[in-house]
């Protein structure tokens, strides 16, 4: 068991386990936020109980930005080490001939990710955190006592360069899973008479999901 | 056919090397690759100029020596088949052929198009084997019951000649569909099961400090294989590498 993480393959499971993990946040987060447009008390409810409750807190939410923080880490220096592994290249190479262009470019499609991902922790995470944590103020609410999330989630997209940046971000999270899915199963060992469903599904999940993140942005700009 | 080709020359490991163009005629589309670049060789050699070197033997799709780079595809463009078995009616006349060797740290190159798949050795002995009494009490292979699909996967694992398209055509330089055949061809029948776990942890330990890269799985080795080795072997050396981790 000791060095597992040393191994190609064991570098292979932990990348693979950790992308799982996130496809199953990044399902959760949309989840809510279709709540945004199908029912803003709906979508204060469960913000403010994802904001508040201490299981998602103290115990998800950091795990998660482990998560996270180990997913981009760990494709760079695979990326690297890759690098090394051909010091020299071809003069000429059809890759289109052999594999997609999703799975030739997962380190550029997740380098943009990481990109739209910091732009995204600004304007949401860290003024929930220093609202709740920095000024101490656990309310959820706004000075006229409504609920906040709903309030700020709109605000954000009144503005058209930042509904242009997240559909931007989107689309490269669409790129990053149309092969990032499927691969996470066949890293964990998960090719049988299965697989062929799998794919189908992961299709499904990886346009599916970020053309409906796209649809709530575009929704409460076009709202305004 | 008249032809221009881009081929790499290297005059030895530690040459630097480079792209030298050829111009070449009258070729048959009937030829095969390998009998197109004799030709040149011929040619060459007319001229007093060094032949350009490259892999082969058998020249029917068997012994896994032959390993060219065309025009950026392993064995060229066609599918399913070894560089000996291509032939020159799968180009246009006048076009220009890029010919290469396998690009990767782990294969390094000798001469000109001839590479050292050595590596390829090393993983074997760290495993590819298993343990037969053979010293007059051999048990008869039939007399053993093996599930059929697993007999027929196993076989098709076997099918590898370890030419190394694969990682000639991974983007890592990754060797997993490789070992993932070797290891498979083995774990999936009952004659592989007594040395399994040490199998696949040291064919896999010996296939890192190799220095190949690692499997982002895209599925171009499988395109590219001649024997068309598929993906599935990958995922069950996964499988079985991490069963024997936990084991050990």
């Amino acid at each position: 068991m000791s060095g597992i993480l040393n191994s190609s393959i064991g570098r292979k499971f932990a990348m693979a386990l950790s992308a799982l993990f996130l496809m199953i946040f990044i399902l959760q987060h949309f989840a809510i936020n279709i709540l945004s447009v199908i029912s803003p008390d709906a979508f204060n409810e469960a913000s403010h109980f994802m904001g508040t409750f201490w299981a998602v807190q103290y115990l998800l939410q950091p795990v998660l930005i482990i998560g996270v923080i180990f997913h981009f880490v760990m494709g760079f220096v695979l990326e690297i080490k890759n690098n090394k592994a051909r010091a020299i290249s071809y003069a000429k190479n059809n890759g289109a001939a052999n594999s997609s262009w999703m799975s030739r470019n997962m380190i550029w499609s997740g380098g943009f990710i990481l990109v739209f991902l910091v732009i995204h922790f600004i304007d949401f995470w860290i003024p929930e955190i220093n609202t709740k944590y920095i000024v101490g103020d656990m309310s959820g609410t706004l000075p006229s006592g409504e609920f906040r999330y709903h309030e700020e989630l709109v605000h954000k997209f009144k503005d058209l360069w930042r509904v242009a940046l997240y559909c931007v971000g989107f689309v490269f999270l669409a790129l990053h899973l149309l092969h990032g899915f499927n691969s996470a199963f066949q890293s964990v060992g998960a090719n049988n008479k299965y697989t062929k469903g799998l794919k189908g599904f992961s299709k499904v999940y990886a346009i599916g999901v970020p053309a409906g993140f796209i649809f709530i942005a575009v929704f409460h700009f076009l709202n305004h | 056919m008249n032809l221009t080709l881009k081929i790499w020359r290297q005059k030895n490991a530690s040459d630097k090397g480079k792209m030298v163009d050829y111009p070449i005629s009258n070729i048959s589309p009937d030829m095969s690759f390998l009998e197109m670049l004799d030709v040149l060789n011929n040619e060459l050699i007319e001229k007093g100029e060094e032949p350009v070197s490259f892999d082969h033997d058998c020249r029917e799709g068997i012994c896994g020596s032959c390993s060219l780079y065309i025009n950026g595809e392993a064995h060229g463009p066609d599918r399913l088949i070894t560089t000996c078995q291509l032939h020159m009616r799968t180009f246009k006349d006048g076009e220009t052929i890029t010919i290469e060797p396998w690009r990767a740290t782990a294969f390094p190159v000798i001469k000109d198009l001839v590479v050292d798949r050595t590596a390829f050795d090393r993983i074997q002995h760290a495993g590819g084997f298993i343990s037969v009494n053979t010293s007059g009490n051999t048990i008869d292979a039939n007399a053993i019951p093996v599930n059929k699909q697993d007999a027929d996967d196993a076989f098709s694992a076997a099918t590898c000649i370890g030419c190394g398209a694969c990682v000639a055509s991974c983007k890592n330089s990754s060797a997993m569909l490789f070992v993932g055949a070797k290891v498979s061809q083995f774990a999936l029948l009952p004659q592989g099961q007594v040395e399994a776990t040490d199998r696949v942890l040291n064919m896999v330990k010996q296939m890192d400090e190799e220095g190949f890269g690692n499997c982002t799985n895209t599925g171009a080795c499988e395109v590219e294989c001649p024997k068309g080795i598929s993906l599935e072997n990958i995922a069950r050396m996964n499988t079985e590498f991490l069963k024997a981790s936990l084991k050990g």
